[in-house]
């Protein structure tokens, strides 16, 4: 198990390596000249355009400009963005705002999903199976922006439930609409997998079995059924956890969440290199972790499954 | 983030449309009660994409908190004229030395003394080139300012703590109209010891001040108090200023409905359709300092000399800008009679040979096939935009009213970024006519036209040259009265309308909202609520 643990870190260095270069390489290879663009409509001074060049190393040529920010990386030197704050405190406040958001998400699409998707299993074709289909397919169908601009306006501006967008500081009670909003889709996605899975499950030997002992099924359901069906559900959990971490642009968008989306969304549109590398850079690390995560997870919930050399 | 405002409309439009009657109807006209004086006013802002210096804030999101905390020599009211600030008298015989004389014993929000030190070492500061302030460039007129190397500004001379000078290199009649502008603040002693964590909390002489030194909070909000030793004509009725950052319009908006916010200053385009029934009464859309054109360049093939005036005439009269404003844009622009803005003194809308700038198929054809007597067209007309800006609707709408009134063909040519768009024109690689905007750095006739027709001036990237205008504005420059100055100007005008090196299309309102409760919301000529006249409660 160590061994495969340290074998998985170990690849996990040249993916660090292959997406920051690719990333840098993106960046820097995006068409437009973001200091030009600092100016607004007006012509810029071509030595006051030299000087902010030479102080964002964009003079020089691409590999050295690699070089430079992939050493600074190592001294724990993120850069700056053009306003002039380190991005590593850019970091340090945007990522907890995130790991709130996505974690109130995984709450509620855990526990909302499970339970719905298990009464679903169990009542295979009846009205409540039929209803939580047509749910679950709408909101899968839906884009989330629109679930997100009916929710802020409906609950927001219509009915005054909760806030329209998050106010400063990120509040818990403020994260409770749009973290409803990014767990919709999944709450969906979780609901039609358990359901399946309660359903398959339901009809194999050891749960009849189970039931023939003389069991209620107060016991045979949450012991017998949930627990074996969870595993394709808490795979799909930890990989959305991971996608729920790195930031859901659009969705922070609407409620101006001062989030990673949101923030990594506004470098982007200003060429800020720095800072856009540096939050792919720390994306790229959480992906990574959660993967091998989800690959030990597997061998936990599974006896089955083992990690030989 | 077009998907999402396409999201808004749709949102709007199709799925919950009809609730947007009865769930807004209910603000109604706000209850006359006494204002408290202690109320903090929210408003809409971006992140400051520089530090909080003035003569490196040259973009809307830092210039608002800026404007807020400092004060210059003079302030422009709602009208957009010149009132002394911080100055006691501005006085020249010539156009070209000023004299600048301050109101004793004033001092900045921590007490530090402002003296005429503090403009003087300021406006050095900005100008120096190794300094690379993005607002550099408004000192190119006194004497000293380089562009090559670093040179101090020698035509400024302190003769006392409340008096100096400044020489220009050439007569400004304008210039006492400019000193309001940001990069012209003064700074206090302190700040040049650490420019960068003066940036991040700066200490300002304005109406309003930070609200601690960690009162900046990146890319969530900034709250000033008043300041209490302010005491000039901007002093305000209100208790202070949150200033919330948006990425996003439309999230600001659903603040505003929500009432969650006090003051929004534009209407997202996507709320186009339903703003005036969403706000009612309160609504407020006023015209701006801001022009908006098509820029096309002499160097294109078929648009240089006779054949290039007759065809830029055809164009200009072949686009409906009347029908275009009311379509795309629900009245938030009105079409342009001439190249500046109806918000600065000596605008005019009777401007001889402003009729190229009227809807007239028969004309329009008539001069394009003139044109094409000299020699025939080829190709497609096409107008480059940048495509994170909104721009595609009218861009396409212009397009079309050119495709079918003279029968070419004619499309939009969208590059992805501000950034892209820029780096094209300025480099002269583009080979279409583009988009082109003008916002005023100070509300005048000359800041419209000097920068974007002058013979290689700042922002000329049409590359147009015309001695005859270059004359008129360097007479109109000279004038000691402003009157004069103008009619000057407006001759010049007159020369663009002919030549028309940019087809005038129309000049942006500012179209914005107010909260339930919230009164004296009036907006400055530069699109920016006059914060310190809102009162609230």
């Amino acid at each position: 198990m160590t061994g495969y643990i340290f074998r998985r870190i170990l690849q996990a260095i040249p993916v660090f390596m292959g997406t920051t270069f690719l990333i840098y390489f993106m960046v820097f290879a995006m068409p437009g000249d973001p200091i030009v663009a600092l100016f607004g409509d007006k012509t810029p001074n071509p030595a006051v355009v030299a000087q902010l060049r030479a102080q964002y190393h964009l003079d020089q040529p691409f590999i050295v400009q690699y070089l430079i920010y992939l050493g600074g990386i190592f001294r724990g030197d993120f850069g700056l963005s053009f306003s002039g704050e380190p991005v590593t405190a850019i970091l340090a406040r945007t990522f907890p705002v995130t790991a709130r958001l996505a974690i109130l998400a995984l709450l509620f699409e855990t526990f909302f999903g499970i339970l719905v998707g298990l009464i679903s299993g169990l009542r295979k074709g009846k009205l409540f199976d039929a209803s939580s289909l047509a749910v679950s397919l709408v909101l899968i169908s839906l884009p989330i922006f629109v679930i997100a601009f009916v929710g802020q306006y409906v609950f927001g501006v219509w009915l005054g439930w909760a806030r329209t967008t998050v106010g400063s500081g990120a509040p818990l009670q403020d994260l409770i609409l749009p973290a409803l909003v990014l767990a919709s889709v999944s709450f969906a996605q979780i609901v039609r997998l358990t359901r399946a899975s309660v359903i398959e499950t339901s009809g194999l030997d050891f749960v009849r079995t189970a039931y023939s002992k003389g069991l209620s099924s107060r016991r045979v359901i949450p012991v017998h059924i949930l627990r074996n069906s969870l595993i394709p559900v808490v795979t799909y959990l930890a990989t959305d956890f991971g996608v729920l971490l790195v930031g859901a642009t659009i969705t922070e968008g609407i409620f101006n969440v001062p989030g990673v989306g949101n923030t990594l969304y506004q470098a982007i549109i200003r060429g800020e290199g720095p800072t856009v590398v540096s939050f792919v850079t720390v994306m790229v690390l959480i992906y990574l972790v959660v993967n091998i995560l989800v690959d030990l997870f597997y061998g936990l919930l599974d006896p089955r499954i083992r990690y030989v050399k | 983030m077009n998907i999402t405002k396409l999201g808004i409309t749709a949102v709007t439009l199709a799925a919950i449309g009809a609730l947007t009657l009865s769930g807004c109807a209910g603000g109604g006209a706000a209850p006359a009660s006494t204002p408290n004086p202690g109320a903090i006013i929210s408003t809409n802002g971006s992140e400051p994409q520089n530090p909080l210096i003035p003569t490196t804030t040259t973009e809307t999101g830092g210039g608002k908190i800026v404007n807020s905390i400092f004060a210059g020599l003079v302030y422009y009211d709602a009208k957009g004229a010149t009132v002394n600030d911080v100055a006691d008298a501005i006085t020249t015989d010539d156009n070209t030395t000023y004299t600048i004389k301050i109101k004793p014993g004033l001092t900045f929000s921590d007490g530090q003394s402002l003296t005429s030190s503090s403009f003087v070492d300021a406006w050095q500061y900005g100008a120096l080139l190794s300094n690379a302030q993005l607002g550099s460039s408004f000192f190119s007129d006194i004497a000293g300012y380089s562009v090559e190397k670093d040179s101090p500004l020698t035509g400024l001379t302190v003769v006392d703590d409340t008096t100096f000078t400044v020489a220009l290199t050439a007569p400004l009649a304008d210039f006492p109209e400019r000193l309001g502008y940001a990069a012209f603040y003064p700074l206090p002693a302190s700040a040049f010891a650490d420019m960068a964590s003066f940036g991040e909390s700066p200490i300002g002489n304005g109406p309003y001040m930070l609200d601690g030194a960690k009162a900046w909070k990146h890319n969530e909000k900034i709250d000033l108090v008043v300041n209490p030793a302010y005491d000039g004509g901007r002093k305000p009725k209100n208790g202070g200023l949150s200033i919330r950052f948006y990425a996003n319009e439309g999230a600001a908006y659903s603040d505003l409905l929500a009432n969650n916010l006090d003051v929004l200053d534009s209407i997202p385009d996507s709320a186009y359709g339903t703003y005036q029934s969403d706000l009612g009464d309160r609504v407020v859309n006023q015209p701006a300092a801001i022009f908006q054109a098509v820029t096309i360049p002499e160097r294109l093939p078929h648009f240089s000399g006779e054949e290039g005036t007759l065809r830029r005439r055809a164009l200009s009269m072949a686009i409906n800008r009347e029908e275009i404003t009311k379509v795309i844009f629900s009245g938030t622009r009105t079409p342009a009679s001439d190249f500046t803005s109806p918000v600065v003194d000596g605008w005019s809308d009777t401007l001889k040979g402003a009729d190229v700038l009227e809807f007239n198929a028969k004309a329009a054809k008539k001069l394009w096939a003139q044109a094409d007597a000299i020699s025939p067209w080829t190709g497609t007309f096409q107008i480059a935009y940048n495509a994170d800006g909104g721009h595609q609707g009218w861009v396409d709408a212009a397009s079309n009213s050119i495709k079918n009134t003279l029968g070419i063909d004619a499309s939009g040519a969208p590059t992805p970024t501000f950034a892209q768009a820029r780096t094209a024109i300025a480099d002269r690689s583009i080979q279409t006519a583009f988009r082109s905007g003008w916002q005023a750095d100070y509300p005048s006739l000359y800041n419209f036209l000097q920068p974007s027709y002058a013979t290689k001036a700042g922002s000329n990237d049409g590359e147009y040259s015309n001695p005859e205008f270059d004359a008129l504005l360097a007479k109109g420059s000279a004038e000691s009265d402003l009157t004069a100055a103008n009619g000057d100007f407006q001759k010049a005008q007159e020369i663009l309308l002919q030549d028309l090196p940019a087809i005038p299309l129309w000049y942006a309102n500012v179209t914005g909202g107010v909260g339930l409760d919230v009164h004296g919301v009036v907006f400055g000529w530069d699109s920016v609520p006059l914060f310190n006249e809102i009162t609230k409660g």
